[in-house]
Formats: structure tokens, C-alpha cells, sequence
């Protein structure tokens, strides 16, 4: 059984986003390679050692491929502004269109089968039927993790990390910790994110790559039929 | 639609070949004509977007003693190697003199000493470098403001230029910069002469260095030899307002 899954301005928003943000991590560890060392508080000279040292990340994963910073913070600062800007058309599309109300907001039924969903991701038993079309609690949980913390978590250790916006409101940069803590927050919620999109993209695959990306790119979804158990997921 | 075997290898193709496109894609873009000039229009965003955000007179902030770094990076130039640098070093910058020229009333040249003697500041703040790392030092110098007093600035003047005597290139291409007026008249915008409470040393720009607390570093030139009041960056080198700027760094280094 055919449906309606995702509306048109979720899914350019989507692909909009998942654009940006390969570019920003790309672009964002050419940047890193400058000076591959992380550190806590406000300087990097502080006396006390690094939090981490790398060799820098190979180029095969850096945007541009070869060392070029200046060329890097042009793609980071500019698809910066996309996924603000694109972040920003969400939140209000979602909001205006009870997508986030109704779609993204756990019930009170969500909340009393966490336990079971839980296990059932780790088992990869996953929802058919009319189960299938609706998000499912962990689902919900992890995008309003990733659109109302870990994304204005990376924009605001961005911005804690210009010079110019430091001198807003004083001092602010200090509830990160200082410049170098909001560069090394802003390096975890980078790969945290990493982590998200891998376990996203493996979860799509699993639950049926080509019928999910359908439904991503021309709305199309196809129910998947009942488990053989007869379980009404 | 059911996914079938060859669906799937279909799509991981077109997946690892759609990576592969955007890899050589994006270097493609980088070496484009046209493309970092559409990625540069960020810039004047970030630059509109801070100066609405950020008020005109906003401090950097600063800090205290304990703060200080124990050891103040030295980037870029170290020693500038030309004989006119090393002749005012070696007589420890007794023949300096700071030129201030262009659109101004009164071009100056002075010595260490009056520089040192126009109304200054000390702050300690965060040095920000646009590779990424932070040191923390104090500086003490002459309010570039009081220099522009005495200069009197025409009204079309829109930049302060900064000349300096370390050779960037194997040509002898001498390190550039430029600021703004808002950025010139800056409560914390210093040609600094002292560093931690001794004399600037020549690692760090000495006899003299910009401090423009809400940049990136390489605003901050070292070895600032005149200061030149321009109406534009036409026939500043490349033209786009500094050395580094010329090389694709951006000319408002607020972020």
C-alpha cells in the first residue's frame, strides 16, 4: 500500500541539509588541519597540554583535498549560512505546519514503549504496517536531539569562536568554557553528528534503502506488510 | 518496487560514484574562475550580520595576569630577513621612524619615542589565529585613534593601510593590511610596542605591531612601518586589502 510520506518542503530541506552539512564536515576538518590540536579553556598556550593531538585527517575527507585553508573556510563560512538559513526555514515550516507537533513529538504510548523499541532496533526488527509510516519513539528522540541540540549546539561553538561575536555580550564565551573549549565542543558535536547521519543512513538501508529513499526524494512510501509473527508493531 | 538484488547494487554504485562526483566536484569548484567568488559572498553576510550584532564600540574581552600565556606564539614571520629591518634592529630601532601618509592634513614621521608618548592602553586579551589556536598576552601601545588626531584624516579616507618590513616572497613582497575606520578608532585598536611588560621583541612585530582585538591574527601586521590613509584598496597590491587577503583569506577576519 502506497502513501504520502514526506511533504515536499521537508524533503528539499532535507537534501539541502544533508548537502551542507557533508561540505561543513569536510570543509570543517580542512580547517582542523591547520592545527590539528584540541584544548580547554580560553587559550591554547596555557601551560597545560593539548587535549588531543592529531597527525590531521587525510585528504580524501578534507574539502579542498589538499592543504588550502583559505580555501576551506570559504566553503565552511559560506554553507555555514545555508544550513542557518535552511535550519531556520525548517524550524518555522515545522512549527506552521504542526510537522513537529504531530510528527516529531513522542506520545504519551511512544514514551511506554521505549523499552520494546529499544529492543527491537537492537534485534533490527523494525515496524510494518501503518506503524511503519509514523516515526518511531527513538526516531523522534534522535531528531529533536540532533534539530533543537546538537545543531544550535554547532552553530553557537561557531560562533564562540569569532573574535568578532566574542565581544557581544562579555564574557559569554566563558558558559562554553572559553574560545578553545567551544573549538573542542565544536569538533565533538561535528562527529557526533557523523555518528547520527551513520546510524540514520544504516537504519534506512536496513528498513528498506530504495522504498525509504523514495519516500525522501518523490514522497512515495510503500507500507511494508505485517511481520510473519503477526505482531502489530 | 520490492528491492531487489540489483536495485541495491544499483544504488550503492550510484551512491559511491555520487561521493566520487562531489569529491572531484568540489576541487573542481575550488580552482573554478567563478566559484570561490559566489562562496566569498558569504563574507559581506558575516560582515553586515556581526556589524549589526556587534556594536560599534563593543570590547574584546579581557583578562587578568594569571591568564597570560607563558610563552607568546610566534606565527608567520619570526625575523624579517632584509637589510634595511636588520640595520633599525641593530641599533635597537633608535632610527625607526612610523610614517603616517595618504588622505591625511598632516603626514607624521615619528620616532619610537613619540609614538610611545601618545595616549595609549594596556589590555590583556586573546589572540585568536586563523589556523585555530588561542594565546593570551598583554599588550601595551599608542591608541592608533590618537595617532589619526594628530594625522587628521581627509574625509574620503575609508581604510588605515598598514606597511610593514618583513618580506612575504621570494620577490621581497612586503606584508600589507588594512582596517576599516570603525576598527581604526577601536578603544582597544593599539600600535603596540610592548609585550608582557618588555619591549615588543622581534618575534612578535617589534619595534611596532597592530592590535585590532575583534579580527583574527593576521589583521594584526607586525613590523608596521607607516600607516596610509586610503579612499580604496585600488593599487594595494592584489587589491583586495592585504597580503593574506590577496592570497583568499577573507578582509573581514571577524569569524
Amino acid at each position: 500500500m502506497m502513501q504520502r510520506r514526506h511533504s515536499l518542503a521537508v524533503r528539499v530541506m532535507h537534501w539541502i541539509n544533508a548537502l551542507a552539512a557533508v561540505l561543513l564536515l569536510m570543509s570543517g576538518l580542512q580547517i582542523f588541519n591547520a592545527h590539528p590540536a584540541l584544548y580547554w579553556g580560553q587559550s591554547s598556550y596555557s601551560g597545560r597540554p593539548p587535549l588531543l593531538e592529531l597527525e590531521g585527517f587525510p585528504g580524501w575527507i578534507t574539502i579542498p583535498g589538499e592543504q588550502w585553508l583559505a580555501m576551506g573556510r570559504r566553503w565552511h563560512l559560506f554553507f555555514a549560512w545555508v544550513l542557518v538559513a535552511n535550519g531556520l526555514a525548517y524550524l518555522a515550516y515545522a512549527i506552521a505546519s504542526r510537522h513537529l507537533a504531530r510528527d516529531l513529538v513522542p506520545t504519551r504510548g511512544d514514551w511506554r514503549g521505549i523499552g520494546r523499541s529499544i529492543a527491537d532496533h537492537l534485534r533490527l526488527r523494525h515496524p510494518a504496517g501503518a506503524a511503519a509510516g509514523r516515526y518511531n519513539v527513538l526516531q523522534k528522540l534522535a531528531y529533536l536531539a540532533v534539530i533543537f541540540v546538537l545543531l544550535p549546539l554547532m552553530a553557537i561553538t561557531g560562533w564562540a569562536m569569532s573574535p568578532g561575536l566574542d565581544s557581544v555580550v562579555p564574557h559569554w564565551v566563558e558558559l562554553l568554557g572559553g574560545r578553545q573549549s567551544a573549538r573542542t565542543l565544536h569538533f565533538i558535536c561535528a562527529w557526533t553528528l557523523a555518528a547520527f547521519v551513520a546510524v540514520h543512513v544504516f537504519e534506512v538501508a536496513v528498513t528498506g534503502l530504495w522504498n525509504n529513499l523514495r519516500s525522501m526524494i518523490t514522497g512515495r512510501y510503500r507500507l511494508p506488510a505485517e511481520s510473519r509473527d503477526g505482531r502489530d508493531a | 518496487m520490492a528491492a531487489t538484488p540489483e536495485r541495491r547494487r544499483f544504488l550503492l554504485r550510484a551512491l559511491a560514484a555520487g561521493g566520487a562526483l562531489l569529491l572531484s566536484g568540489c576541487e573542481r569548484l575550488s580552482r573554478s574562475a567563478w566559484f570561490p567568488d559566489v562562496l566569498a559572498r558569504a563574507e559581506r553576510l558575516t560582515h553586515a550580520a556581526q556589524r549589526l550584532v556587534v556594536g560599534r564600540a563593543a570590547l574584546a574581552q579581557e583578562f587578568t595576569e594569571a591568564d597570560i600565556s607563558p610563552r607568546f606564539r610566534s606565527n608567520g614571520t619570526a625575523e624579517p630577513r632584509s637589510a634595511a629591518y636588520q640595520a633599525l634592529a641593530d641599533r635597537d630601532f633608535a632610527d625607526y621612524r612610523l610614517e603616517v601618509r595618504g588622505l591625511v592634513a598632516q603626514p607624521l614621521s615619528l620616532t619610537l619615542a613619540e609614538v610611545r608618548a601618545l595616549p595609549g592602553r594596556t589590555q590583556i586579551t586573546r589572540h585568536d589565529c586563523v589556523e585555530g589556536w588561542s594565546a593570551i598576552g598583554k599588550w601595551k601601545g599608542a591608541r592608533l585613534a590618537a595617532l589619526l588626531a594628530l594625522a587628521r584624516p581627509h574625509p574620503e579616507a575609508r581604510y588605515v593601510v598598514f606597511r610593514c618590513a618583513d618580506p612575504m616572497d621570494a620577490g621581497g613582497t612586503l606584508y600589507y593590511e588594512s582596517i576599516d575606520l570603525d576598527d581604526a578608532y577601536h578603544e582597544q585598536t593599539l600600535l603596540a610596542y610592548e609585550l608582557n611588560g618588555a619591549p615588543l621583541p622581534i618575534a612578535n612585530g617589534a619595534p611596532l605591531r597592530l592590535r585590532v582585538e575583534r579580527q583574527l591574527g593576521y589583521k594584526m601586521a607586525k613590523y608596521v612601518m607607516a600607516v596610509e590613509l586610503v579612499a580604496s584598496f585600488a593599487g594595494i597590491g592584489g587589491g583586495k586589502g592585504g597580503y593574506w587577503e590577496d592570497q583568499g583569506y577573507e578582509w573581514y577576519a571577524g569569524i
